[in-house]
């Protein structure tokens, strides 16, 4: 790896994606950028009231 | 918003006056403009929602924020709603009544049914609070004066915002009376004298002197303005000459002009009116005429107009109004002359006209019909065809340039005129125009007038502004409401008087009237919320930024849209009935922050449903109503999640049936969710529903559909939820657009199945839902997995731009007397639904050293997170209790508030009063309350002997070992190794390549063959990777970044030292003793049929049947692979001869996301699937050189016979790992032998035992593409730890005394994690010795030793009495 690169990393979604992505990016040293539309992370995830098949509670 | 600055606190929502449907509530709620998602949302501030300026505003020629005052109306803050009107209008209730209200022209409410009735809102304001205590906000007085020559709106605006500006001005009125066409051209009916000269008030309030008789001309010059000291002039003087007909006999008594009539009815109270009057002319100044005559006397009035009414300049409302009071109007004609007996009036002669072309003003031209000639018998006439200015006073004045039509030529944007320091406006620049366009440019005036004062270039920036394609709120969904109409005088009131007519609003009819506004822009701008925000975090001039960003990847985590119903409204009624409603809707009905607090009701009549139809796939394997071809992956099991929850949710039992094709349950433990379900009474239909009919009354829906038998069946449900699936979203195929990324046939982000994250470009990478229909462990995966090839990109330039995070240093509590603050959490109506907080706190005051106590509404909220944090500091708290839910998912999150509030993590203690205590005791809440006052009780005592613990660091290894060389497992050495990870890997057998070696296409149909070649090749050559083949792990011991792994290879023992393990051991397909296999030649299993149909080359048919040994009792889980796998063979073989007769026989087909697109093809080339149930499984016989296959089809409801050449098994996978590799680490395995993930949601990848991962079929059945992306998840987790110096260990583990000790070794036997050994001490003999490393706290040991000499930190023997003595006490 010769040339220079930058060390930080743009996702795209604050949703359970781009939150995992962003969070394993950052734990392994890396700068994220996390960019979401709205106004807070969490995405579609974020409505949901329990979780298949385990019944926990989303939030 | 300022983020850093909003407490979250709410005082801005209570008080904004826009209520917008909530998203979050899918529009099942309501919220404000100005919102928080939702309750717990990070980051916890508000937000405010806006878009382009609304229409209204646009329109309106002084730019008034109209959106804000109808909604301040709209709540009966009249005040506000007359500060925004009088931001760029001081005459408010003026306006308010002879406005032309281009606005409602404009108003978006049009096309849904009327025009918001918006002026008519202005004059309630100011009919509701006087505009006079309005506070108006002045600049500091200035030294320069301004003369205004006209005090009509355009003189009395230019004054009052130059006031505002800090610039004083006298305005000279040629009349007795100010106020200008205002006064002298509008009727009182239309507009009362008090309405006139209260506001005219408003102006001379801020100190603007208007000087009446007091005309420019021969003894007032322009100069002698100047000389006067007056800096500026500006002409004001308006248009008050009427035009002349032009016509024989015009200037004979009995004619006058309007505009001179009502002058004079004006200013004195009375005027000539004759018998029979007639108006010539079709605009306002015409109706003005004829209505004040009609109130004078005149006994017959009438109008003349040459168009026609569409025509007509007019108000529409005046017109009715005139048409009302007995005025006609004589359409399409024209006066010719005059008609003179002695000296006066007598009549009028015109002729008839019709409609030629559209003139330069688009209306159409009016032509004389020729010989159309009449008489109308008149003894008034009343020319009101038009006004120009009277320039006579302007005769002298050099330097001003004057148009054709009379008017005084101005720079369109600053108004000034050619003449050093004179502007103009209103009529007398523009010819007869409104009132707000008057108002408009005085106001326009008064900026050039400052900036000719500083001066400042006076046009530079205030070009105006013009939207291209503006976005507002949809108003699709908009119930029709009509417009209110405004109260009116009775016409039998009108005559011999001139009161008002139009009788204004009263309170409740505005306010509903202004609830009709669509509030196109969604915030008002009516910036109360500004005022309400104590922390001053609220700015509504904030501009949206650009900003470039350097990264070295990106990763698209976008998502897709939710399939949308309205698309088939005439099959699912979901528009036009409430009860029929989306599983993400239902999924707000059932959560406890949704709309109807997690009652189950349903919303046509908030009664609880007791039946309730699913139907599965709406808007997924719908090629012909919706294009969308693929499965959505997911509906299935949320649908079946859905009936469970809300059964639960149920007072009165509740009937669920699921509507479906196939149940596709194909994940880990999905299945078994499935059969319980059955057991718990759901029922599963396999029908489409052919029709959706509303009962009447009830509204419940009728169901139509043909039962698997055959029959046609009509069964009546309350409320029907339609399992949506998922669809690209519109903007992610913009943005693939916008990044020149690929997309598939779907929409979907394009990708191979040997590359599952990575996209047609260099540097992009994809993961979840845009890439795919797929469930929340499987995005989770891909997220990972993203990380990882970002990170492969990215290793040399790792760590170069992290940021630590910094925490206060940590206060010493050590010797302190405990303060301990209790923080009691309502978690929604979760707990304070149900208990009684107040009483909780009040009662947690009581208890010994608790020095503060609060209630929160979401105790876990970042903002309520920030408050504890200064609450802490303040109160110098030493111990902190939050009663609230579970420490396992909340208590690192307050342990981290500690942190930031510099105390020791581990002075924190939870007591868990709502999965203990609210949640299981919903229905006693007495008891509930008292249950948590102990809890509470309990986790205060104990908290007051709580102690500050360290972590334990432990240096990390940062080799890695990989289990297993699979496809998996050579992803994952492969990607470690490019990372700059040394890497062994181990496989048992002698080659590499694992079960894909099987595998010749996937169903994407990439050669696998090549691929693996390529594969094992790459993995081999890299010098980073040493391959062990041949090779077992044995045994293993160490801890998360300190492996020590025993190899062995033939006979030779080799130990590995490394940080993390990946674990790939895969999984292989069962062998059977049903349907004759290993008895009968023919009889294959899995890939072993392609070297059949090598050996039988001519067969004609071939049997497929799925399940074999699967969802049974011997593999109750679905192999999740092999519906995709034979369909794959079938095509195959159809290919290469499409004669051969195919069979799948199967359960379901489980062909799910994009790889329905198989199924579908299968199905056209003529693969014919024939379903079976468990009860009535295929029997084969063999019939002399074939095979027989009995089946029952469901169908035709008959048993079938199928002769076969070959017959082909999908027998189950299990997972190859074996005992000594999941014991070596640890690692638990499900009941299906799987290893099992740390949780099954949320950390797919990661082991139970940290620094462990999974990937591959050692997890669960899964096909290439999950299995690459698994592993290189595996990898990025992995790399979590590897890429640290060291790892932090809980401290909460045992500690052995040495001194007590006897060295017995019972704790070393009862240890399950190997985390004490015996040691011998010098003197002493063997004594035990921890491994903090290995420890998980679990105090077996502490219990085991017959000394008392292990203590559990964090659970110590003072601390758990304490606790159980405070239970005890109150029991």
């Amino acid at each position: 790896m010769t040339k220079d690169v930058v060390g930080s990393v743009m996702v795209v979604g604050g949703g359970i994606a781009g939150m995992q992505s962003a969070l394993d990016l950052a734990n392994s040293g890396y700068y994220v950028y996390l960019v979401e539309e709205s106004s807070a992370i969490g995405g579609v995830m974020s409505q949901l009231d329990k979780t298949f098949p385990t019944n926990d509670c989303t939030m | 918003m300022d983020l850093s600055k909003c407490t979250s606190c709410g005082d801005c929502e209570a008080v904004c006056p826009v209520e917008l449907e909530s998203g979050y509530e899918e529009g099942l709620a309501t919220r404000k403009a100005i919102y928080k998602k939702y309750t717990q949302a990070i980051p916890g501030t508000y937000c405010i929602e806006k878009t382009d300026t609304a229409p209204c505003k646009l329109a309106c020629p002084a730019g008034i924020n109209v959106q804000g005052y109808v909604q301040m109306v709209k709540v009966g803050n009249y005040k506000r709603a007359l500060e925004i009107i009088m931001e760029d209008l001081p005459l408010p209730g003026i306006l308010g009544r002879v406005c032309p209200h281009g606005c409602e022209d404009a108003c978006r409410r049009c096309s849904v049914d009327d025009p918001l009735a918006i002026r008519d809102l202005k004059r309630l304001a100011a009919d509701r609070f006087d505009p006079r205590e309005i506070e108006i906000q002045c600049d500091p007085e200035r030294d320069e004066k301004v003369a205004i020559i006209g005090s009509g709106p355009a003189g009395l605006s230019t004054a009052y915002f130059l006031a505002r500006r800090g610039i004083k001005s006298t305005i000279f009125e040629s009349l007795p009376e100010p106020g200008g066409m205002l006064r002298v051209g509008i009727p009182e009916h239309r507009l009362p004298r008090e309405i006139l000269n209260k506001e005219i008030e408003i102006i001379t309030n801020l100190g603007v002197e208007i000087k009446t008789n007091s005309p420019l001309g021969p003894d007032l010059s322009i100069d002698d303005l100047k000389n006067q000291g007056y800096k500026a002039v500006y002409l004001a003087i308006g248009a008050h000459k009427g035009i002349e007909l032009g016509v024989p006999g015009e200037n004979v008594n009995g004619v006058r002009q309007g505009v001179d009539f009502l002058r004079e009815l004006s200013l004195t109270g009375k005027t000539e009116v004759g018998k029979k009057v007639v108006i010539i002319g079709g605009g306002n100044v015409a109706i003005d005429v004829a209505r004040s005559a009609i109130r004078m006397g005149a006994e017959e009035v009438t109008i003349v107009y040459r168009r026609t009414r569409t025509e007509m300049p007019a108000f529409d409302e005046e017109i009715e109004a005139s048409l009302d009071e007995g005025i006609r109007i004589n359409y399409l004609a024209a006066p010719q002359e005059i008609v003179v007996e002695d000296g006066r009036v007598a009549g009028l002669r015109c002729i008839k006209m019709e409609l030629g072309d559209a003139d330069s003003s688009g209306r159409r031209s009016p032509i004389p019909v020729p010989g159309s000639e009449f008489e109308l018998d008149v003894d008034q006439i009343i020319p009101a065809i038009g006004q120009k200015p009277d320039l006579s006073c302007l005769e002298e004045a050099a330097g001003l340039e004057f148009s054709r039509w009379g008017t005084i030529e101005v720079n369109s944007i600053s108004y000034a005129t050619d003449y050093e320091g004179v502007f103009a406006g209103g009529d007398v620049q523009t010819g007869p125009w409104t009132v707000i366009g008057a108002v408009a440019s005085g106001k326009e005036a008064a900026e050039s007038i400052q900036r000719y004062f500083d001066g400042v270039d006076m046009v530079e920036g205030r070009e105006p502004v013009t939207l291209d394609d503006p976005v507002y709120r949809p108003y699709d969904k908009e119930p029709v409401k009509h417009r209110l109409q405004m109260p009116e005088l009775a016409v039998e009131k009108r005559a011999g008087n001139f009161d008002q007519v139009e009788l204004g609003y009263t309170e409740e009819q505005g306010q509903e009237e202004a609830g009709r506004c669509l509030n196109c822009s969604y915030c008002c701008d009516c910036e109360l919320c500004v005022e309400a925000c104590l922390p001053g975090a609220v700015n509504h001039r904030d501009q949206a930024l650009e900003k470039e960003i350097d990264v070295g990847a990106v990763i698209l985590t976008s998502g897709t849209d939710v399939f949308d119903p309205d698309k088939l409204e005439e099959f699912y009624l979901y528009k036009s009935n409430p009860n029929v409603m989306t599983s993400i809707e239902f999924e707000r009905i059932l959560s406890a922050t949704g709309p109807t607090s997690g009652h189950l009701v349903r919303l046509s009549d908030e009664k609880e449903p007791k039946k309730i139809a699913w139907l599965q796939c709406v808007g997924s394997r719908d090629q012909n109503q919706c294009d969308n071809g693929y499965c959505s992956s997911v509906c299935c099991m949320y649908a079946i999640k859905e009936t469970v929850i809300a059964q639960e949710h149920s007072h009165n039992g509740l009937e669920c049936s699921i509507f479906n094709m196939d149940i596709r349950t194909f994940g880990k433990d999905y299945e078994r969710y499935y059969e319980r379900s059955k057991e718990q009474g759901v029922r599963y239909v396999q029908a489409r529903v052919h029709t959706i009919s509303e009962v009447p009354e009830s509204r419940n829906l009728n169901l139509h559909y043909v039962s698997e038998a055959g029959e046609i069946i009509e069964e009546e449900f309350d409320l029907v939820v339609l399992s949506v699936g998922m669809e690209p979203a519109k903007s992610a195929v913009e943005l693939a657009g916008d990044l020149d990324i690929e997309l598939n046939q779907y929409n979907f982000v394009k990708t191979e199945d040997v590359s599952p994250v990575t996209t047609s470009k260099p540097g992009i990478y994809v993961a979840g839902v845009i890439q795919g229909p797929k469930d929340i462990p499987h995005s989770i995966m891909e997220a990972s997995a993203a990380a990882c090839s970002a990170g492969s990109d990215l290793a040399a330039a790792r760590g170069s731009l992290v940021k630590e995070r910094i925490f206060p240093e940590e206060i010493n509590v050590v010797g302190q007397e405990p303060r301990i603050g209790v923080f009691v959490c309502n978690c929604g109506i979760n707990i304070g639904g149900i208990a009684d907080v107040p009483s909780i706190v009040e009662y947690a005051k009581s208890l010994p050293n608790v020095v503060y106590t609060e209630e929160n509404l979401f105790s876990c909220s970042q903002d309520t997170q920030e408050k504890m944090v200064e609450t802490i500091k303040e109160q110098k708290l030493n111990r902190v209790v939050v009663a609230a839910c579970s420490p396992i998912t909340h208590e690192p999150l307050f342990q981290e508030t500690m942190k930031d509030a510099g105390l020791n993590p581990f002075l924190f203690e939870m007591a868990n009063i709502r999965n203990q205590c609210t949640w299981v005791h919903s229905s006693e809440k007495d008891k509930a309350t008292e249950k948590a006052k102990d809890l509470v009780k309990m986790s205060v005592a104990r908290s007051a002997f709580l102690e500050p613990l360290d972590y334990l660091t432990v240096g990390v290894n940062n080799p890695v070992l990989v289990v297993g060389g699979g496809v998996s497992g050579m992803t994952a050495a492969l990607n470690f190794a490019e990372q700059g990870f040394a890497t062994t890997l181990v496989e048992k057998g002698m080659e590499l390549g694992g079960s894909a070696r099987q595998i010749k296409k996937t169903w994407k149909g990439a050669d696998v063959g090549s691929y693996l070649d390529e594969l094992i090749g790459q993995v081999e050559n890299h010098t980073g990777i040493n391959v062990m083949k041949g090779a077992e792990v044995v045994n293993a011991k160490g801890f998360v970044g300190n492996f020590e792994t025993e190899v062995k290879i033939g006979d030779l023992k080799k130990t590995i030292r490394h940080g993390a393990t990946v674990v790939a051991t895969g999984g292989q397909a069962t062998e059977t003793g049903e349907h004759l296999y290993g008895q009968n030649p023919r009889v294959t299993r899995w890939h072993d049929l392609e070297q059949n149909l090598e050996k039988y080359p001519d067969a004609e048919s071939v049997v497929f049947i799925q399940c074999v040994g699967s969802r049974d009792e011997s593999h109750p889980y679905c192999s999740k692979i092999c519906c995709t796998a034979s369909i794959n063979q079938a095509l195959e073989i159809k290919e290469k001869n499409p004669e051969t007769n195919v069979f799948i026989l199967h359960r379901d087909i489980r062909t799910y996301g994009e790889r329905e697109s198989v199924y579908q093809k299968a199905r056209e080339k003529g693969v014919v699937f024939i379903k079976y149930s468990p009860e009535r499984k295929p029997v084969v016989t063999e019939a002399g050189d074939k095979l027989e296959v009995k089946i029952f089809d469901p169908v035709i409801q008959r048993e079938m016979v199928i002769e076969t050449d070959l017959l082909n098994l999908a027998t189950a996978i299990e997972s190859s790992a074996n005992e000594t590799v999941t014991s070596a680490y640890k690692l638990p395995v499900n009941a299906d032998k799987f290893v099992m993930e740390a949780h099954a949601k949320l950390r797919p990848v990661d082991c139970a035992t940290d620094g462990v991962y999974i990937c591959g079929m050692a997890h669960y059945p899964k096909p290439l593409d999950e299995s690459i992306a698994q592993a290189q998840a595996a990898v990025s987790r992995a790399i979590n730890v590897l890429s640290q110096q060291s790892v932090a260990v809980e401290p909460i583990v045992s500690q052995i005394d040495q001194e007590l000790c006897i060295g017995c070794g019972l704790c070393v036997e009862s240890c399950s994690f190997s985390a004490i050994e015996p040691e011998k001490v010098e003197g002493k003999g063997i004594r035990a010795k921890n491994i903090s490393a290995l420890c998980k706290g679990c105090g077996v040991c502490a219990v085991a030793c017959p000394q008392q000499a292990i203590t559990m930190k964090h659970f110590n023997n003072d601390q758990i009495i304490a606790s159980i003595r405070a239970g005890k006490s109150v029991a």
